[in-house]
Order: structure tokens, then sequence, then C-alpha cells
């Protein structure tokens, strides 16, 4: 089992955003999480990233109690993620930002002495992330002067460079055009079997084009989860979320 | 344009400004101008302490107004031993560095957990409290202060009574500083500063624990304000509590952003222009506060990046003619 999540809870005010929240993820499985706006997707990412602090409730990667591990702590055991709203190093460039993340798990940063420049293993890898993601060609931009699009694929890339057992991807498609967006259902398609993904996304023919199981989760309760394809198929699930889109 | 061109350093301006203070002491020294020769010392000891303060806020983001105690800390390093008759120079310099870095962990730990306008704050609390509990030592002359008749003895290496070894040995240190700062800011250690100043979330989700970096940053800069401390208690031959008052903090703040932040060489011109002003205006006129605050408001509005900004617009605007 890579992800166990059992009965989350978390509330604001009087919003349930989590509500007894139930879900295991299989090491090396692909899970969609689908559901309306404001349905708690966002937040139960956060959570699981460490971001926000359950009221109640577990959450166990590979065996670990996480639920109330810091923030920093998560891509040192293994996960990853990358942001709906995109979060970047803006004033640097992409491969300084991927390198930023290639260092944090290639042993401590403080080292005091030795040029950043002079470790080429560090830029090497960071080349080879940015090229995976399709960014070998503007790694010398800074993030700032880049499209919307590719900062999204630079945020893969400095996830992937944390090389993650678990991978948190929350709308990587978010505002991205037909094509980009194919783009990067690709490169997911490529490191689908590799790590285990959660995957947040509202494009329907991406979630089922890459998941192999799924969960819908309506007013923060998860309504159904099994396999993409049963999940798809399931009448409360098309009336309480696909049916809006599909009708 | 391209969006990201290469910065200009303005190498030309920073090369006169060195080779200005290298050469300064013989001639001034035959001009008998010993009153200029005091104004560069002080634009020296203040540089490194400007310069430490540009690590934390330039490099880091941590906007810390209460910078001045550790000056102040390296000063008393070295009045309270020579009150007791102690002079040995490596004893008060690694006093000075020992209690900064103490003080700058202690207090870090607790300014740290919090940001932006509640880090300032805090900061100048630390810096306050050591000031009051500074004025309240009667032993050691409370707000009066104390004398140092003695400058600290380097066991026959160097004589600080020398005015031009002082000097020199200011510039030394200064440069010593500043190429700490160098490698740092191009370390694994220092990209992690300036990723934390852009990102500090980003970086926390990327693995970092930001909180522990920022405090070894802080207690870096405060030794670094410290040896500069250090060195003005020497040249003053005089310590008191003002010298740690947030006043004094404010201008280290004003002489970084004078400079420009974050670039390693902009607060040495920085302190140079603030202190040199400071001295031909008060010559002029005894409102001469009135004319100084108007030109430190100018620069902040319209020199965006302060006078490196400046200089460097001026360059590129020359260059592409």
């Amino acid at each position: 089992m890579s992800l166990a999540i059992r009965n989350l809870n978390k509330s604001f005010g009087g919003i349930m955003a989590s509500s007894d929240v139930n879900l295991d993820i299989e090491e090396n499985e692909t899970h969609a999480i689908v559901g309306p706006n404001g349905s708690g997707k966002t937040t139960l990412i956060a959570q699981l990233s460490g971001i926000i602090v359950p009221d109640s409730g577990t959450i166990h990667f590979n065996g670990v109690d996480i639920t109330r591990a810091p923030s920093h702590r998560h891509a040192h055991i293994g996960l990853a993620r990358s942001f709906q709203i995109t979060s970047v190093i803006m004033p640097m460039t992409l491969v300084e930002n991927v390198m930023m993340a290639a260092q944090s798990v290639s042993g401590h940063s403080f080292r005091f002495w030795r040029p950043i420049s002079l470790e080429r293993d560090l830029r090497e890898r960071a080349m080879q992330y940015l090229e995976d993601v399709g960014l070998k060609d503007v790694s010398g931009s800074e993030a700032r002067a880049v499209s919307h699009g590719q900062r999204r694929q630079l945020e893969i890339a400095m996830a992937l460079a944390l090389n993650p057992r678990l991978l948190l991807l929350d709308e990587p498609m978010a505002g991205m055009g037909k094509r980009e967006s194919g783009r990067i259902v690709e490169l997911l398609a490529g490191l689908k079997g590799k790590m285990t993904m959660v995957l947040v996304e509202h494009d329907m023919d991406a979630v089922f084009a890459l998941a192999d199981t799924a969960s819908v989760l309506v007013d923060g309760s998860i309504i159904a989860t099994g396999p993409a394809a049963e999940v798809r198929a399931n009448p409360e699930v098309q009336r309480a979320y696909l049916g809006d889109l599909h009708a | 344009m391209k969006p990201s061109a290469p910065r200009r350093v303005s190498w030309g301006v920073y090369g006169t400004l060195f080779l200005f203070l290298l050469a300064a002491p013989p001639v001034l020294v035959w001009a008998d101008q010993p009153f200029y020769m005091d104004l560069l010392t002080r634009v020296l000891i203040l540089s490194i302490a400007a310069s430490s303060l540009n690590l934390i806020l330039g490099y880091g983001g941590m906007i810390s107004l209460g910078h001045a105690a550790f000056v102040g800390l390296g000063a008393y390093s070295v009045a309270i031993p020579s009150y007791y008759g102690i002079y040995s120079g490596y004893l008060h310099l690694g006093i000075a560095i020992a209690a900064c870095v103490l003080f700058a962990l202690v207090t870090g730990a607790i300014c740290l957990r919090t940001r932006g306008v509640y880090f300032i704050m805090i900061t100048l609390a630390f810096a306050q409290m050591l000031y009051f509990t500074f004025v309240s030592l009667e032993e050691y002359g409370a707000d009066d202060g104390l004398l140092i008749y003695q400058r600290s003895e380097f066991s026959g290496l160097l004589n600080l009574e020398n005015p031009g070894v002082l000097y020199y040995l200011a510039m030394g240190v200064l440069a010593g500083c500043l190429g700490l700062m160098n490698r740092l800011i191009h370390s694994r250690f220092g990209r992690v500063i300036v990723g934390i100043r852009h990102n500090e979330p980003r970086m926390q989700s990327l693995g970092y624990n930001t909180y522990r970096y920022k405090l070894a940053c802080y207690a870096i800069s405060g030794a670094m304000a410290g040896i500069s401390g250090f060195l003005l208690g020497n040249f003053t031959y005089f310590i008191s509590p003002e010298m740690m008052d947030w006043t004094r903090s404010g201008e280290l703040i004003f002489m970084v952003v004078l400079g420009g932040t974050g670039v390693l060489l902009a607060p040495v011109a920085g302190t140079a222009v603030f202190l040199l002003l400071e001295e031909i205006l008060s010559a002029f006129t005894v409102y001469w506060h009135l004319l100084f605050g108007g030109f430190l408001i100018a620069i902040v509005l319209f020199g965006r990046g302060g006078l490196h900004g400046l200089v460097e617009k001026l360059e590129r605007r020359n260059h592409s003619r």
C-alpha cells in the first residue's frame, strides 16, 4: 500500500472540506480524484502534502504516519507535488529551478564554499528532467519570462527532480492549451507504473486516459471509488458530477 | 529587449571606489588631513556592518531593524575586557563573534518564526532589550558608556594605535567579508537562501527546512556585524548603548537600500555616500537633516535598486546609444 487515508476530517468554519475520507492507493497505481469545484480536492492534496493539518484521521505513506509531518519532510520520504496555482521561483532560470529541487534530495545544503556552478552533476540531472518535460530549449530563460504552460511543465520537472515514489498532481493541465495539455498527458502516460500518482484534474478525457482507479469527491466526501471505468459508469457519479458535463 | 539580459555590473564604478580607498591613507597623511582619514575608516567599518545586513536583508529577504545590536555587542566585547585590563585582540574578537552568534541564535530562533512586519518589530524589540540592558549596567557606564583607553593588541603583529594600520585592517576585513559572502551566495547554501526569499512555501515543499537555513544565515550575518563592532569600538575608543539604538539599525538599512539590496558591493557605495553626504550637508546648514531626508526619499522613489540600479540604468542608456 502506497498511501492509506483513514477517517480524514477537515472543516473550515462550518464547511466540511474533508468529511470522513477513506482511501487506499496501491504502489505504482495512478489514481484520479475528480469532483466539482469546491468539493475539497485541493484541501485533500494540501493535507497529503503537509501544508494543512487535518482535524482528525490519519495519513500513512508506505507505512509511515505523515498526518502531522511538516511539509519539508515529505520530499525526503519520496512524496512530491505540483501546485494548482503555479509556484516556481520566478527570477531564476528554469534549469536553476529544477536544480533547486535536485539539490534538495542530494544531501544537505549546509555547504557554504563550493560554487553551485561546479556541481555539474546537479545541472546535468536538471537538464535531463527539463528535456523529459520538453523544456530543454528554454532552460536558460527566467521562469517569469516563459509561458504559463511552460511553467506548468516546469512544475512537473521540479517534482520529478525530487525523485518521488508518489507524485501529487494538482490540476497539472489547468489553464493550458489543447496542444500543451496533450504534451503533459503524454508525459504522465510515460511515468505511469514507475511511481504512484495522485491526479486531481477537471479534464475528463485526460483523467480516464491516465487513471487506473478513480474517486469522486462531492462536498468533502468520497461518493464512489474503484477502477476508473467503473467509476465513470456509476449512475450516482453520472448524476452527481459527470452528468453536469456530459448532459 | 531580451527579457533576461545579463546584468551589467558596474565594475568601473566599484573599481574606482576600491582604488580610491586603497590610495587614500598615504595621500591624507601627506596632506595632513586626519579628519578625512577618520571619515574613510568609518566608511570601511560601517560597510562591513551594512554588507552583513545585506546578506539577510538583500539576499535572504529578512528585514531586521535590530542589526545595530550586533555592532554594539562587538564594541562592548572590546570595552568590557579592556575595563578589566585585558587587551588581547584575539580574545576581543573571539568574544565578539561568540556573543553575536549566540545572540543571533537565541533571538533568531524566535524572530524567524514570524514574517514580514512582525519580523521587523520583533528584531527591533530584541535590539531594544539589549539596549536597555546595557543602559542599566552601572558598572559599565550605563548610558554614558565606556571609554576604551587602549586598542586591542595582536601580540605585536598589528599596532592598531596607528591609524593607517587600523584603516588597512578594516579594509582587509571588509574585503574578506565580501569575498566570503561571494562564495556563500553562490554555494548550495546561498542558493537556498535566495530561493527562500523569492518563494518560501515552494522551498518547503521542495524539502528544505527553511527555518534552519534562515537561522544559520542570520547567525553568519550577526557574526560579521560583530566584527564590524569590534573594529568600531577600537576606532572610536568608546562605546555607549546609543551605538545599538534602533535609529542606528535604521541607518544601516538605509546604507543598504541606498547602495542597492542584494548586490554584493552596493552597500559599500551606499555607506560611503551616506556618511560623506552627512558630513558635507551638516557643514552647510544646521537643518541638514531636512536636505538629507529629501535626498534619501528621492533615491528610494526614483532610483529603484538604489545607487547601483541608477548607475546600471545610466550605463545601459549609454550603451544603447
